[in-house]
C-alpha cells in the first residue's frame, strides 16, 4: 500500500517530536493506543491560563499514518483555544492525509489522543 | 458458526491442543473436497464450505486471543475488528516505557542483556494476563466478559511487543 507523500513528509520530517515533563501544571497528557495494531500514542498540550494551546508534543510507537497523523494534529492545536482544538475531527485529518480506508483507525487514534489530553487538563484543573 | 461445537469440544477457554490437533485431521479427512468428488455439484459445494470452515474454526482456536474473542462472539460481545482507541494511562505508560526499551536496543553496549529484560517482561506480563483472561472467561457472566475483552485488549499490545522484539532480535544477529 503506498502512503500519500503528506503522509511521508510528516513520517520522515515529524514535527514536534518529544516530551514534556509531566508534572508541569500547564501540561496536559493525553495517552491512547490501538489494540488491532498495538500502536501507542503520546500527545502533550503546553495550556496557558487563557486555555489557549501555546505548544504541543508528541511521542508516537506505530505505523507511519500513525505518526503523521499525530504529528499534524501536533501543528494544528498550536494557537487554538481547548474548546476549538476539541472540535478537530479524525474525518479532517485523514483527508488532509489521503488516508485509505484501512487506517482511518490511525486517525481515530489522533482526535482521541487530542480528547484524552484535553480530558486530563480539564481533570487537573478541576473543570 | 459454533468453532467448539464444529469441533465437538467444550465451549471454554482452556483447550487441549493436542486434543483440537487430532480432531481437526479427523474433520480435514472426513470433509476432504477428494472424498465427495463423486456426489452431486451441491455435496462437493458444501464439502468446499465445511473444509473452509474446518480451516477457520481450526486457526480461530489455536489462537490464544483468536480463542478468547470467538467465545466471546459466542455470548454476544464482538470485539474482533473494533477500532474503538484504549485509553488506560497506566497501562499505556507503561507500554510507552517498553517501546522505549526496545528502541534502545540496537545502540545499547550490550543488547543482549536489553533483549533479555525486555523479553522477561514481556513474557511476565503477557502470562499474568492469560491468567486473568482464564478466570474471567470461566465465570461466564457479562461483567466479567468486558472485563476479559479488556484483558484481550491489553494482550494485544504484548503480543504486538513480541513481534517488534523478534525483529530487533533477528537484526542483531
Amino acid at each position: 500500500m503506498a502512503y500519500s507523500t503528506k503522509v511521508i513528509d510528516h513520517y520522515e520530517n515529524p514535527r514536534n517530536v518529544g516530551s514534556f515533563a509531566k508534572d508541569d501544571p500547564t501540561i496536559a497528557t493525553g495517552m491512547v493506543g490501538a489494540p488491532a495494531c498495538g500502536d501507542v500514542m503520546k500527545l502533550q498540550l503546553k495550556i496557558n491560563d487563557q486555555g489557549i494551546i501555546e505548544d504541543a508534543k508528541f511521542k508516537t510507537y506505530g505505523c507511519g499514518s500513525a505518526i503523521a497523523s499525530s504529528s499534524l494534529v501536533t501543528e494544528w492545536v498550536k494557537g487554538k483555544s481547548i474548546d476549538e482544538a476539541a472540535l478537530i475531527k479524525n474525518t479532517d485529518i485523514a483527508q488532509e492525509l489521503a488516508l485509505p480506508p484501512v487506517k482511518i483507525h490511525c486517525s481515530i487514534l489522533a482526535e482521541d489522543a487530542i480528547k484524552a489530553a484535553i480530558a486530563d487538563y480539564k481533570q487537573r484543573h478541576g473543570n | 458458526m459454533n468453532y467448539f461445537q464444529l469441533f465437538h469440544l467444550p465451549a471454554q477457554f482452556e483447550l487441549d491442543l493436542t486434543e483440537l490437533g487430532t480432531r481437526y485431521l479427523e474433520l480435514q479427512r472426513q470433509f476432504h473436497p477428494d472424498k465427495h468428488a463423486a456426489g452431486s455439484e451441491r455435496d462437493k459445494l458444501m464439502a468446499v464450505q465445511q473444509a473452509a470452515n474446518i480451516n477457520d474454526a481450526y486457526h480461530s482456536l489455536k489462537q490464544p486471543l483468536l480463542r478468547a474473542e470467538h467465545l466471546l462472539a459466542l455470548r454476544g460481545l464482538k470485539i474482533s475488528n473494533e477500532q474503538r482507541s484504549f485509553m488506560e494511562p497506566a497501562f499505556l505508560m507503561q507500554q510507552m516505557e517498553l517501546r522505549e526499551l526496545l528502541a534502545e536496543i540496537s545502540d545499547a553496549a550490550d543488547p543482549d542483556a536489553l533483549i533479555d529484560e525486555a523479553d522477561q517482561q514481556i513474557q511476565q506480563q503477557k502470562k499474568a494476563l492469560l491468567r486473568q483472561l482464564q478466570s474471567a472467561l470461566d465465570a461466564n457472566n457479562p461483567e466479567h466478559d468486558h472485563q476479559a475483552a479488556d484483558i484481550i485488549r491489553k494482550l494485544k499490545f504484548f503480543f504486538k511487543l513480541q513481534q517488534e522484539l523478534e525483529l530487533i532480535e533477528q537484526t542483531q544477529d
